[in-house]
């Protein structure tokens, strides 16, 4: 099946150099260098110090990531690259680097949506998309549902978050417990020994009200408000804090809304289909919430492999893999970043 | 011999291309706030206009800065890739140093200070000795308030767009000196004179005076806070 494109993708929208290479749908190489032991000790991504990082890990992955998937950057037919939305000057790294590929190998490159990119992977883990599919991305800076009769042309917000990404709250939520940075992974195994009903946290745009004029749009910050309220409460009685129940009924409380609205929105719009992807959608009791609801509801699954939930450059080959595929046009050489790009805007 | 010379470290985006004798196309777009837009565009530009094809270039040199981050990251990492891709040989020279060539090239002999743009009302700067041997960077880079370099850098002539950006710290030469030889002084750097003093510095071959390797002369740390308070009240 050598007439299949092969595509090599670049992803540096934040704290992850990625580089994947895939061959129509199929995954050759995902490398992915992370930043993120950098920014540990400042408790959060730093733009700067990612765009450094960025600069030192990029030549030297592109070529771990060919000389692991034995491929010759002669042998490519397109360059595909994250243009947005992200960090302004990591996307700038990687659009850098993908354009510099493309005129010295004279391949047409594609300047592609991050969003859309986490829908696409799933094609080269569990195989073509339903069209449509429903897809909900939450990651530390996404909180989306997203309709997707086309993901190389057209993809439609049903609604994102208003205030904090999912994952922005696990972070704050465990800087509040004593938990280090990134959060998700931490809360995830400290809620495992935790009650997830023993404290009942609010469920953002859940009342009736809300699920009229919200129906798909999350609210993160009022929760994470609360946890740290609930926890100063017990500080200021000079009790101990119980990390795992609270934890665990924070975590319960944000895989609550965010599945309850999913399902939703594959009833409202007769699919059949959830994707979920974004880092985030390596939480453990999001995948059993989701699958759980979703076998009740007669909906399939379908969620990546977490390595592939997390940013990374198969995506970016994915979604590039399926515009070639597909006779899209290539991008302009001068295609510029847009840090914030729309989702409805797959290609730039 | 084809070299392709990048530099993003100043207000141009600049692409050329240097046979070993003479730069045989050039390619500048002034535009602070898009280097990776013009980028590209200019080495396929500057490629055509030489006739040449990608596989015809023979090594890359970038200008490693100084100068504001987001921009000059564009040209390294642009100049290191494009390297890679070929398996060609690449370079680093300091941004600053192009700008004294390109003085040097222009006639300018006797002492030079280079201040360029570092934003936050700062200039990067370098004091060079120009004669007919060509350039000695005797000091810098440096980044500093242009009111804060030493009074002498600062009465010399001026390279780079520091005098028209602090006008009153950065004044040149007195009037009645006989310094100013009404040389017109580079205010951005060229690849074209990057490319020229790569090629110069090459053939000489001196390996007391190699070129400066790939990593970007940032200068300044990144400004990064410490982490947040582990609480904060929400009680009031």
């Amino acid at each position: 099946m050598t007439d299949e494109p092969l595509v090599l993708g670049i992803e540096t929208s934040c704290d992850e150099t990625g580089v994947g290479i895939v061959r129509g749908e199929t995954l050759l190489v995902d490398t992915v260098a992370s930043s993120v032991e950098e920014h540990a000790r400042f408790g959060g991504v730093v733009p700067e110090v990612a765009s450094r990082a960025h600069l030192e890990a990029m030549v030297p992955t592109i070529e771990r990531a060919c000389r692991e998937a034995g491929v010759s950057l002669r042998d490519l037919d397109a360059i595909a690259v994250t243009s947005g939305p992200g960090l302004a000057g990591s996307l700038l790294v990687g659009v850098a680097a993908a354009k510099a590929l493309a005129v010295a190998l004279d391949r047409p490159i594609y300047g592609v949506n991050h969003l859309a990119s986490h829908v696409a992977v799933d094609i080269v883990e569990h195989g073509p998309l339903p069209e449509p599919t429903m897809a909900m991305l939450v990651s530390g800076g996404h909180s989306s549902l997203l309709l997707v009769p086309d993901v190389t042309n057209d993809v439609r917000s049903l609604g994102s978050t208003m205030d904090d990404a999912a994952g922005e709250a696990f972070d704050k939520v465990a800087r509040v417990l004593g938990l280090p940075f990134p959060g998700g992974p931490h809360i995830d195994r400290a809620a495992r020994e935790g009650d997830r009903i023993a404290i009942d946290f609010p469920r953002g745009l859940t009342s009736r009200r809300d699920l009229e004029r919200h129906r798909f749009d999350f609210s993160f910050s009022g929760l994470k408000t609360a946890v740290a309220r609930w926890v100063e409460m017990r500080h200021r009685d000079g009790e101990a804090v119980p990390v795992a129940d609270v934890a665990a009924s924070f975590q319960e409380a944000v895989v609550d809304v965010l599945t309850r609205k999913a399902v939703l929105a594959c009833k409202d719009n007769g699919v059949d289909h959830l994707l979920i992807g974004g880092g985030v959608a390596a939480n453990s009791r999001l995948r059993a919430l989701a699958e759980e609801r979703c076998t009740k509801a007669g909906i399939a699954l379908r969620v990546p492999r977490p390595g592939l939930c997390t940013d990374n450059g198969a995506m970016v080959a994915a979604l590039g893999a399926q515009m070639v595929a597909k006779g899209r046009e290539p991008s302009d050489l001068g295609l510029p970043t847009d840090s914030s790009m729309p989702v409805q805007l797959v290609q730039s | 011999m084809l070299i392709l010379g990048i530099d993003t470290s100043t207000t141009a985006i600049s692409v050329a291309l240097h046979d070993g004798d003479r730069v045989v196309a050039q390619a500048t777009t002034l535009d602070a706030r898009a280097h990776a837009e013009h980028l590209a565009p200019g080495i396929r530009a500057a490629l055509d206009q030489a006739g040449a094809a990608p596989r015809d270039v023979t090594g890359v040199v970038v200008g490693i800065g100084p100068g504001p981050f987001t921009g000059l990251r564009v040209g390294i990492v642009s100049g290191r890739t494009f390297a890679f891709a070929l398996g060609l040989p690449v370079h680093g020279l300091c941004s600053l140093d192009a700008l004294a060539h390109e003085a040097w090239l222009g006639g300018h002999r006797g002492g030079l200070l280079v201040a360029t743009d570092a934003r936050r009302k700062e200039v990067y700067a370098a004091e060079f000795l120009l004669d007919e041997g060509g350039l000695t960077r005797l000091a810098g880079p440096v980044v500093s308030r242009a009111a804060e370099l030493q009074h002498d850098w600062r009465r010399l002539p001026i390279a780079g767009r520091g005098p028209l950006l602090y006008p009153a710290d950065l004044p040149g030469p007195p009037e009645d000196g006989s310094e100013p030889s009404g040389i017109p002084l580079p205010r951005d750097v060229s690849a074209g004179a990057l490319a020229d003093l790569a090629v110069r510095r090459l053939a000489d071959g001196d390996p007391a005076d190699p070129l400066d390797g790939l990593e970007p002369l940032y200068l300044r740390r990144p400004d990064v806070s410490k982490a947040p308070p582990s609480q904060k009240s929400t009680l009031g």
